[in-house]
């Protein structure tokens, strides 16, 4: 009979369209909505995740995020340092600065400032240049995005000049980096040039970023920094955590998700489940006639659950290939470089229209069984 | 032959109300009949006496509010629901009014639903339905669906769906009563050729009275109750011939 719930729902291909757009559109909205928004989120934090070849980053304790932050001072380095399980740490400079390009226009850009002698936090992946040329005096290290954003419509080349606190800068490579969230460029450059850049301040070390030695865990490094030094030490991963929770906290932007998102789920289940009921209803009579004919209510209800959740897989694989084409159509478009349907959203996506089918098919159900099947014989 | 032959269906003081309290209506008024084996009996009566509701109980599609209903010896309801869903299933076969085929299913398809109901294997079921569909003359209109055939055709796929599965008891509520009187008369015909068989008891009912000679017993109801119940004489019944 599985076969003929099949044939049925291919019987009504109106329907069984309209019922599976809903689907689909509720996929759409919802694994396309959460994705950007994951992908925002995360951009908060992708300066944090971009450096990997140190594990802990030593801050302020009233640092709550990658952006605002409080400096720490230069013998804090050495306490640091001095911790046990502790193999190095260096200085990084974050912060913004202010460029003048060629024809005097400002712009504001991310800047970090890299140890002088290790170069941790360089770009990982260079598209021209070296990263070993930041040690030219005035060299700096632009993203393609960042380049982009100063010079728009040129060829990326090496060379080009600018000015950052009337001082001069040459930009000898050029990197891809994760996008930040406020779409500034982010320029690299060595620490000692970057405190060249921007203007005089007290302290200026922004945060220290340590390795710890083999045989000593991320997290048991982290609480010795803190006791020792009453600095807040934590994980990549955790200092993620904790910008990306400010975010979530101090912005509208989950809200705003949230609400697309509620969207479309409401909506998606109103148009699956409206038409998926009218497909039902349309039928009952032929469910009656099943009935009639000896059909026990559990195999009519399995029936119609077959219908709901090939509706429902067809939809999902519509709606997830529409939200792929999404991101790959724009993979391309700067301000939404980086953005990608995680697998854990894709997977939330399928929870979500589980319930729509469920929600869907719980009314047609509820008919099906009620149904007297002395109808078939009414005109 | 009809005297000795047993009683397939029998109802004893069958009353049905619909509604209740001051909307409370009494639709069947405490029937008794008897239908035999091997014979096709009519149930004729003006509209609205009561013919259909009569069938559904008698096919276990309602409950009678009193009465008692044996089936081949059984009664329904003392069986288990599944029980008597399974025995439904297996033991009945219906033709309606309005033919009630799938139209998502060809012709073929609609006739092996019973089978498949029933747990057969798709395959097998085809396979037996196809000889059916021979029996009813369809072979070349096989692969068609309902809204591809006539109303003629439509009923005679109803009727070898409701055979498919070789039931005792097979239920017709104005199977003829769409259709124009030739192809009443030669849906009449087949019912009478392929349903009427030793073992197996047929119920018609039929408001037109230019099929009553298809049958071998006319029972007559009027207002919920049973009027009379009498054979048609062999000399029309016997060559299967409507009178004209
Ligand atoms: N489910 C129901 N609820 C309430 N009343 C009903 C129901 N089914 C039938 N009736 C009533 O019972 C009476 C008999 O109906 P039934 O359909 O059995 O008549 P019938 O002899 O088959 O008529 P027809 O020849 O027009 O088909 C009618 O008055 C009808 O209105
Ligand atoms: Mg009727």
């Amino acid at each position: 009979m599985n076969w003929v719930a099949w044939k049925m729902l291919n019987g009504d291909r109106a329907k069984y369209m309209g019922a599976v757009f809903g689907v689909a559109f509720g996929t759409l909205l919802i694994a396309q909505q959460t994705s950007i928004f994951v992908g925002l989120m995360r951009r908060t934090a992708n300066q944090i995740l971009d450096v990997l070849q140190a594990e802990i980053w030593v801050m302020d304790p009233k640092v709550e995020n990658a952006d605002e932050i409080k400096p720490l001072a230069e013998t804090d380095l050495y306490r640091v340092r001095g911790v046990e399980g502790v193999d190095w740490a260096v200085r990084l400079y974050k912060g913004q600065a202010r460029v003048r390009v060629a024809g005097g226009n400002f712009r504001q850009v991310i800047l970090m400032g890299l140890d002088d002698d290790s170069l941790v936090g360089a770009p990982i992946l260079m598209k021209q240049g070296t990263i070993s040329d930041l040690r030219i005096t005035d060299g700096i290290i632009i993203d393609r995005a960042g380049y982009e954003y100063l010079w728009p419509g040129e060829e990326p080349r090496l060379g080009k000049i600018v000015d950052m606190n009337d001082r001069r800068a040459v930009v000898v490579g050029i990197c891809e980096s994760a996008a930040p969230f406020q779409t500034f460029p982010v320029l690299f450059t060595r620490y000692s040039r970057a405190l060249e850049y921007v203007p005089p301040e007290r302290n200026r070390l922004s945060f220290v970023l340590a390795q710890p030695k083999p045989g000593y865990s991320t997290q048991q490094v982290c609480d010795a920094i803190e006791e020792k030094t009453d600095l807040l030490a934590l994980s990549r991963g955790q200092f993620m955590w904790r910008t990306v929770g400010y975010f979530m906290r101090t912005t509208g932007i989950p809200i705003n998700f949230g609400i697309t998102v509620a969207l479309g789920f409401v909506v998606g289940t109103a148009i699956a489940g409206q038409t998926f009921y009218l497909f039902i209803l349309e039928n009952l009579r032929q469910f009656g006639a099943l009935k009639a004919m000896g059909l026990s209510n559990g195999r009519l209800v399995v029936m119609v659950l077959i219908q709901a959740m090939v509706v429902g897989l067809v939809g999902f694989g519509i709606g997830m290939g529409m939200t792929a084409t999404f991101f790959e159509a724009t993979k391309n478009i700067t301000n939404l470089r980086g953005m990608h349907v995680p697998w854990w959203v894709a997977l939330g996506t399928a929870g979500a229209i589980t319930v729509i089918i469920f929600f869907a098919s719980l009314l047609s159900i509820r008919r099906v069984i009620v149904l007297e099947p002395a109808v078939v014989f009414r005109g | 032959m009809i005297a000795s032959a047993a009683v397939a269906v029998s109802c004893r003081q069958v009353v049905k109300d619909f509604g209740d309290g001051d909307s409370r209506l009494r639709v069947l008024h405490g029937i008794d009949l008897d239908v035999l084996e091997g014979e096709m009996t009519l149930l004729v009566g003006p509209s609205g006496c009561g013919k259909t509701t009569l069938i559904s109980i008698i096919a276990d599609l309602l409950d009678p509010t009193a009465g008692e209903i044996d089936l081949f010896g059984t009664r329904q309801s003392r069986l288990p629901r599944t029980k008597r869903i399974q025995f439904r299933a297996r033991h009945i076969g219906f033709v309606f009014q309005q033919y009630n085929l799938l139209p998502a299913l060809t012709a073929h398809e609609n006739v092996a639903v019973p089978l498949l109901i029933n747990g057969w294997r798709r395959s097998q079921a085809l396979e037996k339905a196809h000889l059916l569909i021979n029996e009813v003359g369809l072979e070349s209109r096989a692969r068609n669906f309902p809204s591809q055939l006539s109303g003629g055709q439509q009923q005679r796929v109803a009727i070898a769906r409701a055979l498919v599965h070789g039931p005792k008891l097979l239920v017709c509520d104005e199977p003829t009563a769409a259709l124009d009187a030739t192809t009443g008369q030669v849906v009449m015909e087949l019912i009478r050729r392929v349903a009427v068989q030793p073992g197996r008891a047929v119920i018609v009912v039929t408001h037109d009275s230019r099929v009553f000679s298809f049958g071998d017993r006319i029972a007559r109801m009027d207002d919920g109750r049973i009027v009379d119940v009498q054979e048609v004489e062999p000399a029309l019944a016997a060559p299967h011939e409507p009178r004209s």
